[in-house]
């Protein structure tokens, strides 16, 4: 079993509550760090732990909270981004659902370490439910003293409050989910300047993870030194993998990071395995923006080496065989599975996501949607793939957010690693008039056809 | 674009406007405009799950910003509603691990169930069928939303079965 | 600080961004600017037609950047390199980026009033292709009216936004904005309500594009065929300096003055431009000197012109002199009345 620092209570009845959550230790992060530390000693805890923003992006989350300004003297905030929408990811979502404390204890830690005086939970609309649990544990945290003026005595104040989005991936990108707590569309702003400098209503803020805020206490607790211990090299302490697709049991796990990818989908302590005897053919492995990988780079990366759950072994091949931990949205497919159509429908989900503040994501987004949806339904062309590519490449790395380069790879990884599968839409369209025509037939059994 | 305006009873309850000043509360006094997702949803969730530009104004006026404002963001984000839905929009998440896990076909069972077409309201005027995009709960697929709530690890039994509670009145859309 | 663009060194104050030092280079190193606009506040960083290479960072950090930026948003740092038209990369981003706003646009412009002044054709001539590669179907809007002075084509609409911030920094009550999201995000007031601010005319001239035209002006006249004059009067209510758009002795359009990015020097009320379309209104200044060659001014009496010479047979011409002096410029006696008779004459007033 490996060592559980987020999930460690999560059994524990009734944990939901404030009660039960202080009786087993809660809160001792807050008391720790407002009566004998300064903010900069708890920033340096998080910095020597190493941990990685667990949203996607992997930034060092120590080094995030160093670059606010804390010179302007302009007040600060900490945003907790709790947007969760990578499809494939829905770890946050479990924490806050289960343990709504952890996370308002985090936030009180941080914004501690920040010197931020208000700070939000910015929660998506869909979470109604857990917009509640947090709105109800906050206000018990306050009524026990973890919130408001001169917490503990300590003269710090701090006001907590969550806020709600409404229906947009986009506002999962830390400046349009500032747009969006300001109350306007969730329109990614051009950077610089970073939130770090001016944030939300122009101050510097930070925003982290759920994730990565819930386990500032442990860490505040255990040292960083301690939390560095756990994981390989830059991928220190543990990750929430949320798993899905086709494997037996689909949830989500606590893992140390450096357990390998055999590993997590075939014991029993995690996946347990594929859901029945069709076998594996792709893995996303860490929500729908990253490269999906083919049956053969999954175990084992294009070196040859056991492909780990670390940030470094899952991109190890780099766009060519390589993929990313990304937010850890696990997605295990079978050979049932037609990549053709997952990646349409990934399209469709970009395109429908996109902001359309700039050209290429929103022009070319849907274009990708279009010309996918045309090939799936038997009405591609030979150009079609080339086109797909040529499209895909125009909107990477010419948008303002990463929204453009999210929707790109997905469709270059797919074209790259399952071409044949592309090729075989086209040349026999009556194959594929119905959207299951991998289940009866799987597509190693009609690979021939296309084979050169 | 040119808009159908929709007529919708307007019903600002006092325990609403106590709700919204309470969520204005939550922000700095000079950013009453922040507070604008979160009254929308409250408003929307009092007025049958839709938002006129007649209400949309109301709240253009409560947080003293321009209507354009509000209309916006509300055709922005896909939450907000902009024309009347059935008293039970069944909202299936039909991305890939929902689309993995069969939600296809589920959604089509319901269409033929509440006989109606996707996006339609049925004619009783209780139920809609929409798909949308991941919700986060793709370990439990295939899933739908209703009111506050997911429905999660559905199947046709357990989609009949909710729709009998529907029926029944036995389905709480709101937490309040 | 000084900064080197395509090879060229300018001196600039901090806060120059790589677009305004481009500028103030000139010449081929400028970017296309399609939403970026220096009066209005917020402007730019969307279209993404200005995107450039840098190089070299700056002295203090010599690293170049990874990823193409926009110039127009993007301040110059001392010592920093950057690569515009040298850049093959720059190019095939612009290239890109051009045809990504020609897919969906309906390429009306032989219908289209900003024909001959557009943005987007000037885009397209550079960096466009004569094919296309999309066989979609266009994405079309329902048409909204907007009132009387302005008309909205919202299908030839890039979303620069420039109109929503000419209607937030000029005006008190901005009626439109930008509504839904993606490929479907539009320009409405979602109400059909008419935009009627004093100086909501000012969207007009800085739509890039022919999505806001001017409806006192609709169909009238091919930009080319008009011929533009400085003129001013007193306005109380703004500078009164605009540029009239005659033909022959007859005011079709009224414009603010633009320079050669195409941004008006000064922004103009809605009297001006659209209730005072009289000679009589105006004290002309002299005709309007352009900087640049466009399609706009290849028939313009400041230039040195030479006869046009039409090569069609003599029996299709007969009868027709009146239109060959529309078509021939130079042929025409500025004394003289478009319809032959003279200025002066009693009864054209």
């Amino acid at each position: 079993m490996g060592r559980k620092i987020l999930l460690e209570k999560i059994n524990i009845p009734g944990i939901k509550t404030y009660e039960v959550y202080r009786q087993n230790g809660g809160y001792a992060s807050v008391e720790k760090a407002l009566k004998t530390m300064t903010p900069d000693e708890v920033t340096e805890e998080v910095k020597t732990a190493g941990i990685r923003g667990r949203g996607g992006a992997g930034f060092p989350v120590g080094m995030k909270w160093s670059f606010i300004d804390k010179k302007s003297g302009k007040p600060r905030h900490l945003v907790c981004n709790a947007d969760e929408s990578e499809p494939g990811t829905f770890k946050d979502r479990f924490l806050m659902e289960h343990i709504p404390h952890l996370l308002i204890e985090g936030m009180i830690t941080s914004s501690f370490a920040l010197g931020a005086n208000l700070s939000y939970i910015y929660i998506r609309g869909e979470y109604m439910w857990i917009f509640k649990i947090l709105e109800r544990a906050i206000n018990e945290a306050r009524a026990a003293g973890w919130l408001g003026k001169n917490i503990m005595g300590s003269g710090y104040d701090l006001d907590l409050y969550v806020h709600c989005g409404a229906g947009a991936y986009i506002c999962g990108e830390e400046t349009a989910l500032i747009e969006s707590l300001e109350g306007k569309r969730g329109n990614p702003r051009i950077k610089p300047p970073f939130p770090a400098i001016s944030g939300l209503w122009q101050n510097p803020t930070v925003v982290n993870n759920v994730e990565s805020i819930s386990a500032v206490p442990w860490i505040v607790m255990n040292s960083g030194a301690e939390y560095a211990k756990i994981g390989i090299e830059r991928s220190t302490g543990t990750k929430l993998i949320s798993a899905s697709g086709h494997i037996k049991n689909p949830g989500v796990y606590e893992i140390e990071l450096g357990v390998s990818v055999e590993e997590f989908i075939n014991s029993d302590e995690f996946c347990g395995g594929m859901i029945d005897d069709r076998p594996l053919k792709a893995l996303v492995p860490g929500g729908s923006s990253v490269p999906i990988l083919p049956a053969h780079l999954i175990y084992k990366t294009a070196a040859g080496t056991d492909r780990l759950m670390t940030y470094e072994s899952l991109a190890d091949g780099g766009f060519a065989t390589g993929s990313a931990l990304g937010s850890g949205g696990f997605i295990v497919y079978n050979d049932t599975t037609c990549i053709v159509r997952n990646t349409w429908n990934f399209s469709r989900f970009y395109h429908h996501e996109s902001c359309g503040q700039c050209t290429p994501c929103r022009e070319g987004t849907g274009w990708l949607e279009k010309v996918l949806h045309r090939i799936e339904t038997g009405k591609g062309r030979e150009e079609d793939i080339e086109l797909l590519w040529s499209i895909q490449s125009k909107i990477e790395g010419n948008t303002i957010c990463p929204l453009g380069d999210a929707a790109s790879w997905p469709v270059a990884a797919a074209i790259r690693h399952f071409r044949e599968e592309f090729e075989y839409h086209i040349r026999f369209p009556e194959k594929v008039k119905n959207r299951d025509h991998f289940v009866a037939e799987p597509f190693e059994k009609v690979r021939h056809l296309v084979a050169k | 674009m040119e808009r159908t305006q929709y007529k919708q009873e307007i019903n600002m309850t006092e325990e609403l406007m106590a709700r919204i000043n309470e969520l204005i509360s939550h922000y700095p006094e000079d950013k009453r405009k922040s507070a604008l997702l979160p009254v929308l949803h409250e408003v929307q969730d009092a007025h049958d799950n839709w938002l006129s530009f007649e209400l949309q104004d109301k709240v253009a006026e409560i947080l003293n910003i321009k209507p354009v404002e509000v209309y916006e963001v509300v055709s922005f984000y896909t939450m907000f509603n902009q024309k009347p839905v059935a008293k039970y929009m069944f909202e299936f998440c039909r991305t890939s691990c929902c689309a993995t896990r069969g939600v296809e076909d589920l959604m089509e069972y319901a269409c033929e169930k509440i006989g109606a077409e996707l996006g339609e309201i049925s004619s009783d005027g209780l139920f809609q069928v929409v798909g949308v995009e991941c919700l986060g709960a793709c370990g439990y697929a295939p899933m739908l939303q209703l009111g506050d709530f997911y429905h999660e690890k559905l199947t046709k039994e357990s989609f009949d079965q909710l729709i009998e509670d529907c029926k029944a009145g036995k389905i709480t859309l709101h937490d309040k | 600080m000084k900064v080197t663009i395509d090879g060229q060194s300018v001196e600039v104050e901090p806060g120059t961004t790589i677009l305004q030092a481009a500028r103030m280079i000139g010449g081929e190193s400028v970017p296309p600017a399609m939403c970026y606009y220096s009066k209005l506040k917020g402007s730019g960083g969307k279209c993404r037609c200005c995107l450039v290479e840098v190089s070299k960072g700056s002295d203090a950090d010599p690293r170049p950047m990874p990823k193409l930026v926009a110039s127009c948003v993007t301040g110059c740092m001392d010592g920093m390199e950057v690569n515009s038209k040298n850049s093959e990369r720059v190019t095939e981003a612009r290239k890109s980026v051009t045809e990504f706003l020609l897919i969906n646009h309906p390429l009306d412009c032989p219908i289209c009033d900003q024909a001959g002044e557009c943005d987007l054709q000037n885009l397209s001539f550079k960096h466009g292709k004569s094919e296309t590669r999309y066989i979609e179907e266009k994405r079309t809007f329902e048409p909204e009216d907007i009132g009387p002075n302005i008309q909205l084509h919202m299908n030839r609409c890039i979303l620069c936004q420039r109109c929503v911030q000419v209607a937030d920094q000029l005006t008190d009550n901005r009626v439109h904005g930008v509504m839904d999201r993606g490929d479907h995000a539009n320009i409405s007031t979602c109400i059909s309500k008419a935009i009627d601010n004093e100086f909501s005319g000012n969207m007009i001239d800085v739509c890039p594009v022919g999505a806001l035209t001017d409806k006192t002006f609709r169909f009238k006249s091919r930009v080319w065929f008009n011929k533009p004059y400085n003129a001013h009067r007193d306005c109380d209510k703004c500078c009164g300096k605009v540029t009239v758009w005659m033909f022959g002795n007859e005011i079709q359009r009224v414009t603010g003055r633009k320079d050669e990015y195409h941004e008006v020097e000064e922004f103009i009320c809605n009297s001006c431009r659209f209730d005072h379309k009289k000679v009589e209104d105006w004290v002309i200044e002299g005709p309007r000197k352009f900087e640049k060659d466009s399609v706009i001014n290849q028939n313009n009496y400041t230039r040195d012109m030479k006869k046009v010479v039409i090569e069609t047979e003599e029996q299709i011409l007969l009868g027709r002199a009146q239109d060959r002096k529309k078509i021939s410029m130079s042929e025409i006696d500025y004394n003289e009345k478009i319809d032959g008779n003279l200025i002066n004459d009693k009864d054209n007033g």
